[in-house]
């Protein structure tokens, strides 16, 4: 027996939108999202506010027939954007994964915006995420009044989804406790909830899926089970393409984070955070820029986040020791602490790194000297 | 039957059926088949050359599995040669087989090898590719005429550019989607080839021969023979040729002119063959591509009955469940679900490459470009070896190697012998390189022996014996090449790819240089390099770099460029100076052992290497000197390694005597456990190091061993008595003698007779080689000799002298 689960809304706060701090993808976009829903002829899944191809259009931007732009929310292959929705359409559950800082959450925001409307049914992982998150819990007043009943039900974002037949989101999927994470095994194969207590089960109405994000190179996660990693179409979100759209997103936000510490601006470190950027790709990648040499990569994930975190800090280094002037003196540790994770190998790696490659480099002495300092 | 087949001929106005194709296109191949199925012409022409009519039966042959190659070659220059590869999915060979399976006679009527292998040589053509290319069909990737690109593009592959122009971006796929998915139906299996025909007729119309005039003369002599064949067998006729030519081939022109076109042509002698071709191979990443990336993909749809996504996705899924991936049925369903709804949201009517393999990878790789490179290699590409018949005629390769043999007068004799090389003489160094070369080829024809008499590097002792089955080991090696030289290069690069350890790509390196292929040498000097780089294990380095570096004094005495080496060289010894240190913590006894070896041989490679073999490597002895001394003063390195170290930098005059005995003082003090500081005297006098002439000669070192030897406590001593009787039972007789004497005499008591010489004391600072001569013959006899009595003698003494 299903029912709805109506009976207990959960309270969401009636505010302008435009008070918001930062206002969900679905009232800040409302105007395209009503622009592409209008001219979409094209079939749509149940309960989907537009067709597959629209939603495509919504994330990777574009121009209607009626001249409204599209922004896009999402730079990268187009292929990643078409699998991730196709995926949604097969009524297959999707796991975004990457480093931090591919933007793993604003495409799932974005694509249950566009799919349902509502981006608002998100449960985030923690280590302390409890089954009650993913499945309901109970209110306990009405339960001791009452006994177990409907009314004294919490639902939680998955269960509402699946009954109203919309976009659920987990995110940090890998941060919950394995045994919490099975949870989602029934809810994904045979779509439907029980709750023993009440003899029901609330089952999922077509429209119902579900997007997960997780971290792909961060230790200390619980990883999925086959079972339930069976259950996704994985799409891995990669890191930036080029060392110079890389840089531009690096230079952006330590921009944006500088200035709310007050940070005084650095005119001339562009040079060094392409430098830094320059370090963590070849690591990374495990070869050098120009692709001519083969290089070990170290056990960290440096991800494009901790490029932004090192020159954030060398830029505070430059304006509170030194002459205000990024320099490589100010990076130099923040990289060896980026990138030597495990004082044995990646030590190792890092010199050879120093040796092989920044020695030879022109114009880079006084970084190899600054890195020597620090690493010896 | 008949109706239709009278209409296919009424339509065609009595002109030749003319099915222009794709070459490597399945989609082709099955049009190609099923045209020829309801034409039943009375003789299929096809493009390709006509020498090559007598092997065709040959293809028939129940030992013939595609992918094959039809090859030619000048006779008297076997490197001259051009390739037609040819796979199961090719149209050419669907319509030879069809010929061959109902009797009708096949020819090819392009214009002969005689004339295409005589263009390159006018033009001096770098590479065998050329003609290779010209011929072997517009699918060919790499053009290197100067030509304007989209004209380049056009002759490259017509329905790439119209595909192009349809928004696709696969042309096979362009062909699937359009001329068979939405072709007219069942019955008219002509509809394609007329459509094609007409936008090849506008193609043509825009870019003319697309900038390769030669193709006017190949259609002259194309038209000619399609006259003769439709005389000869009266009108039914059907022609398999790349699209681009079919609008030529229709064109009425006058026989004079096209006789005219034809006059004059040079000519070099040519030998066609069967030559057996892989799926790699025809892929554009290598050699003689054929220029298309997915053979396997493209022999799948070929062979596939139905469905053939699914039966992809489950192709897919056996090999993933084969390297241990967990990929159930259900994955399968997934991934074609998936696929198919990608083709619908792309607007395909059927899943192609691109969406199986992103439904590959969301559902059974989990997002992930590993195992979805093993997919890539094993089945898009694929593995398929094609097979030749025994009947076939000999390959260049063979021929190359009988005119290299009667040039060095080596004859192949089933006897064995030896034969003595002095590579200083040009014929004998050449010898040298060709069996080098055969050996590499995996033809064993020659093994090297030990010289005997001399050890000087120009000379080569080889055992020669020709075994029967070595002409199919030849015929085997026809794959890799058409002469001796290009095969082994071809054969070098690929092993060096595919090669696991270090050392066996640093052993490709040294056989390199020995058979002297400068052309692999690049591609395994990066091979080098990369596994260098990552390879943690520092052994595995110390290792490579002895080899290396002998390799690079061969390469000078054989005059080889070694540039690149020198630079492999230069950075491998930096990969060891940055790893040996961390390398040297928490060593066992034998480790310890291994790693006091690989600082020797480093040492003494470094030695040969000199002081800056590449620029940009700065001083690398004065680097190495660094990471000595590193290694001499840090506890966490074992005695030995240690002992060895310090060694070595008073060797080198690198660390002063009084340094050195330093040093040992703080390692021989009371504080050090007995054991560790006797694997430091083991390291630095021991191993044959001539260690003990330096005790000998230095006092003070010997009175500080001696002091430390008297010191150890009774019940340490038993522990240490191993170590220290290894390390000295080491020394030659005399000197053990002269120790004990030294000894026994006591501290102080000898003098000083140490010379005011620059070197180690008591030593002129240069060898005076006359004198040193003369103790040879003495030297030998006292080792040829069997001295284990005395020897005996000596140990006991020396115990005694220490106890």
């Amino acid at each position: 027996m299903s029912v709805s689960v109506d009976a207990v809304p959960v309270e969401s706060q009636e505010q302008d939108s435009t008070e918001a701090l930062r206002p969900h993808a679905e009232d800040d976009f409302a105007g395209e999202l009503a622009a592409l829903a209008a001219q979409d002829d094209r079939p749509r899944p149940a309960r989907w506010k537009m067709s597959p191809w629209a939603v495509a259009t919504y994330l990777l931007g574009g121009t209607l027939p009626d001249g409204t732009v599209i922004t896009p929310k999402y730079v990268g292959p187009r292929r990643l954007v078409e699998v991730a929705v196709t995926t949604l359409a097969t009524d297959r559950a999707l796991l975004l994964l990457g480093v931090p800082g591919t933007a793993k959450t604003w495409v799932s925001e974005h694509l249950a915006a566009a799919v349902s409307g509502d981006s608002t049914l998100l449960v985030q992982g923690t280590a302390g995420t409890p089954e009650e998150a993913i499945r309901y819990g109970w209110n306990y007043a009405q339960l001791l009044a009452n006994g177990p009943s409907r009314a004294a039900l919490v639902p939680s974002p998955v269960m509402r989804a699946m009954a109203e037949g919309m976009t659920a989101r987990v995110e940090e999927l890998t941060r919950i406790p394995a045994d919490v994470q099975d949870t989602l095994i029934t809810i994904l194969s045979e779509k439907t909830l029980p709750i023993p207590e009440l003899g029901q089960e609330v089952q999922a109405v077509r429209g119902f899926n579900l997007i997960a994000t997780a971290n792909d190179r961060d230790r200390g996660v619980n990883d999925l089970s086959s079972a339930l990693r069976r259950r996704f179409n994985t799409v891995v979100l990669p890191l930036p393409e080029s060392v110079q759209a890389e840089v531009d997103i690096v230079s952006r936000r330590v921009d944006q984070m500088g200035r709310s510490l007050e940070l005084p601006a650095a005119p001339d470190g562009i040079a060094e955070i392409r430098r830094v950027v320059t370090v963590f790709r070849e690591l990374r990648d495990g070869v050098t820029s120009d692709g001519r040499t083969k290089l070990k990569s170290p056990s960290g994930t440096l991800s494009t986040a901790e490029a932004i975190s090192v020159v954030t800090n060398g830029l505070a280094l430059a304006a509170h020791f030194g002459d205000g002037v990024l320099r490589a003196g100010d990076v130099a540790a923040g990289i060896l602490g980026a990138v030597v994770r495990d004082p044995a190998a990646d030590r190792v790696i890092w010199q050879e790194y120093l040796e092989a490659v920044v020695r030879e480099r022109d114009g880079w002495k006084d970084f190899y000297r600054a890195c020597r300092e620090v690493s010896a | 039957m008949t109706g239709l087949e009278s209409g296919v001929w009424a339509a065609t106005g009595g002109g030749p059926l003319l099915l222009g194709v794709r070459h490597h296109g399945p989609g082709s191949a099955r049009s190609v088949r099923a045209a020829l199925a309801a034409a039943r012409p009375r003789v299929v022409l096809i493009e390709g050359p006509p020498e090559a009519d007598a092997l065709i039966p040959l293809a028939a042959d129940e030992d013939m599995r595609p992918p094959v190659a039809l090859l030619a070659h000048a006779v008297d220059e076997p490197g001259r040669s051009a390739f037609w590869p040819l796979a199961e999915f090719s149209p050419e060979w669907v319509a030879i087989r069809w010929a061959l399976e109902h009797d009708v006679p096949a020819r090819f009527i392009d214009l002969p090898a005689t004339h295409t292998l005589a263009w390159g040589r006018d033009e001096e053509e770098s590479a065998e590719g050329e003609s290779a290319e010209d011929e072997s069909a517009e699918s060919e990737s790499a053009e290197p005429s100067a030509e304007p690109a989209p004209e380049a593009a056009v002759r490259v592959d017509p329905l790439g550019v119209l595909a192009e122009a349809a928004g696709y971006d696969d042309p096979e796929r362009w062909w699937e989607d359009v001329v068979e998915h939405r072709g007219a139906g069942e019955g008219d299996a002509f509809e394609p080839f007329v459509v094609l025909e007409e936008a090849m007729g506008v193609l043509r119309e825009t870019y003319g021969t697309g900038g390769h005039d030669r193709d006017l003369v190949r259609e002259a002599y194309m038209r000619l023979q399609l006259r003769a064949a439709q005389r000869e067998f009266g009108g039914e006729v059907a022609v398999v040729c790349g699209a681009w030519h079919v609008p030529a081939l229709r064109q009425k022109t006058a026989v004079a002119a096209d006789r005219a076109l034809l006059k004059g042509l040079a000519k070099v002698k040519a030998d066609l063959t069967w030559v057996p071709w892989t799926y790699r191979r025809l892929s554009r990443h290598s050699g003689y591509g054929a220029g298309i990336d997915s053979p396997g993909w493209y022999g799948h749809l070929f062979g596939a009955p139905d469905r053939p996504v699914a039966r992809w996705l489950t192709k897919v899924a056996g090999l993933l469940r084969d390297e241990d991936r967990l990929v159930s049925s259900a994955h399968v369903i997934e991934a074609v679900r998936l696929a198919e709804t990608l083709a619908a949201m792309r607007g395909r009517p059927l899943p192609g490459l691109s969406e199986t393999t992103d439904a590959v990878r969301a559902v059974m790789c989990e997002g992930s470009d590993v195992p979805l490179a093993l997919v890539h290699d094993r089945l898009v590409v694929g593995d398929v070896l094609g097979e030749v018949p025994r009947s076939a005629p000999a390959v260049p390769l063979q021929r190359d190697l009988d005119r290299l043999q009667r040039r060095l007068r080596l004859k192949p004799e089933a006897l064995e012998r030896e034969l003595e090389l002095d590579l200083r003489k040009e014929t004998d160094a050449e010898r040298s390189r060709l069996l080098h070369r055969l050996r590499l080829l995996g033809v064993g024809w020659g093994e090297p022996a030990a010289s005997r008499g001399s050890t000087g590097t120009f000379r080569e002792t080889w055992r020669l014996r020709w075994e029967p089955e070595l002409s199919v080991r030849v015929a085997e090696a026809g794959v890799w090449g058409t002469t001796v030289a290009a095969a082994a290069t071809a054969k070098v690069e690929a092993d060096a790819v595919s090669a696991q350890g270090l050392a066996e790509v640093t052993a490709l390196a040294e056989r390199c240089l020995l058979a002297e292929l400068p052309d692999a040498l690049p591609v395994v000097m990066q091979v080098l390099a990369d596994r260098a780089a990552l390879d943690a294990d520092v052994g595995h380095l110390a290792q490579a770099l002895p080899a290396l570096v002998r390799s690079l004094r061969y390469g000078d005495v054989r005059g080889t460029d070694t540039g690149a080496l020198a630079e492999v060289a230069a950075g491998l010894a930096e990969r060891i100076f940055v790893g040996l240190p961390p390398a040297c913590a928490a060593l066992d006894v034998e480790a310890a052992e291994e790693m006091r070896r690989h600082v020797d041989a480093v040492h003494g490679a470094l030695g040969l290497l000199g002081d800056a073999p590449a620029p940009g490597h700065g001083d690398l002895r004065e680097r190495w000197h660094a990471v000595l001394r590193v290694l001499s003063t840090r506890d966490t390195v074992p005695g030995v390694v240690r002992g060895r170290a310090v060694r070595l930098l008073l060797d080198d005059g690198e660390l002063g005597q009084d340094e050195a005995a330093l040093l040992m003082g703080l390692v021989l003090s009371p504080g050090t456990p007995p054991g560790d500081a006797a694997a430091w005297i083991e390291g630095f006098v021991g191993g044959g190091s001539g260690g003990g002439m330096l005790l000998v000669h230095d006092e003070r070192l010997l009175g500080l061993v001696d002091a430390w030897l008297t010191g150890v406590p009774t019940e340490a001593f038993t522990d240490v008595l191993p170590l220290l009787r290894r390390t000295f039972s080491a020394y030659e007789p005399g000197v053990r003698r002269t120790l004990g004497e030294l000894v026994r005499r006591g501290p102080g008591e000898r003098g000083s007779t140490a010379g005011a010489g620059s070197g180690i004391p008591g030593f002129a600072p240069d060898l005076d080689s006359d004198r040193a001569d003369a103790v040879l013959p003495v030297v030998r006899l006292l080792l040829g000799l069997d001295g284990d009595g005395q020897e005996n003698a000596d140990d006991n003494d020396l115990v005694g002298v220490a106890g």
